[in-house]
């Protein structure tokens, strides 16, 4: 039992475990906590976790970017938000209806279940792979075979930038 | 030991990304405030890419596709979430709260 925990495919697994933890921890305290500000932190938690499970499935590339994005950009984001609107937390549970938590439990554990059904009696195509889908491959199928979609994204990118300028400026002047 | 090479299957990255979902779910039904639902929305998004990069890692021909899928998926999660809190900025401005029970009324 020690023996095999020591060995590299034994600290591998160890590794998966506690980063699957990490997103489920981290997705709990975002989705569950009454408070704003820690539910950003559960928000980060989660998105780390998220990042090292994207290294297990062999992409370097996208756990390194969705620690650069989400938790860099996003995540500040929106706790910059947070402190500007300043959301007091307490009189809202004072109007809530009784029935929602349970209600929001039940459609998200039959959902959940709904998924986890489909996962478990699916039996999925394993196919040969045609390319090892390194940086480089990435890079240059992005710009041959996806460049309409790579150019897309950055024109929705600016005017996603302009629109957020435009809009949070607009009620400035009184 | 199955519980340490619980890496090299499918189902648990898709169990991961059920479980996400789920939670995301969740939290945008009983969130009672607009940041509250845009956090709720991005753990969506992670359960949707996890399912996107698993399949891309075990049964899809070319491993390309599906980072590239999930790299568009971060764009437009940035986008949405830049628009999202310059509309809840906007909305406290105007109203000193970001309640949803506030935003009832959408004339101006």
């Amino acid at each position: 039992m020690i023996k095999t925990l020591t060995t590299p495919d034994g600290l591998v697994g160890i590794i998966f475990l506690f980063m699957v933890a990490v997103t489920l921890i981290g997705g709990l305290v975002a989705s569950a906590s009454e408070r704003l500000v820690r539910a950003v932190i559960g928000l980060v938690i989660c998105f780390v976790g998220v990042a090292g499970l994207y290294y297990f499935l062999n992409s370097p590339f996208i756990a390194m970017m969705q620690v650069l994005i989400y938790v860099g950009a996003v995540a500040v984001a929106i706790s910059f938000a947070i402190m500007l609107a300043a959301p007091e937390e307490k009189k809202k549970f004072s109007s809530t209806n009784p029935l929602t938590g349970p209600l929001g439990l039940i459609s998200a554990a039959l959902l959940t279940s709904g998924l986890l059904t489909i996962a478990l009696k699916t039996t999925w195509p394993i196919m040969p792979k045609v390319n090892n889908g390194s940086v480089k491959i990435i890079g240059i199928q992005l710009l041959t075979n996806h460049s309409m979609v790579f150019e897309l994204i950055s024109i929705v990118l600016l005017i996603a930038i302009l629109g957020a300028l435009v809009i949070a400026r607009g009620g400035r002047e009184h | 030991m199955p519980l340490l090479t619980l890496h090299n299957s499918l189902v648990t990255y898709l169990a991961v990304g059920a479980l996400l979902f789920g939670m995301g779910v969740y939290g945008m039904v009983t969130r009672r405030t607009l940041i509250g639902m845009l956090i709720a929305a991005e753990l969506l998004l992670a359960g949707a890419s996890i399912n996107f990069m698993a399949f891309n890692r075990f049964t899809a021909p070319d491993p390309a596709f599906g980072q590239i899928f999930t790299l568009f998926i971060m764009a437009i999660a940035a986008a949405e979430a830049a628009i999202g809190l310059s509309i809840i900025v906007a909305f406290y401005r105007h109203y000193k709260s970001i309640d949803t029970d506030d935003a009832v009324q959408l004339k101006g």
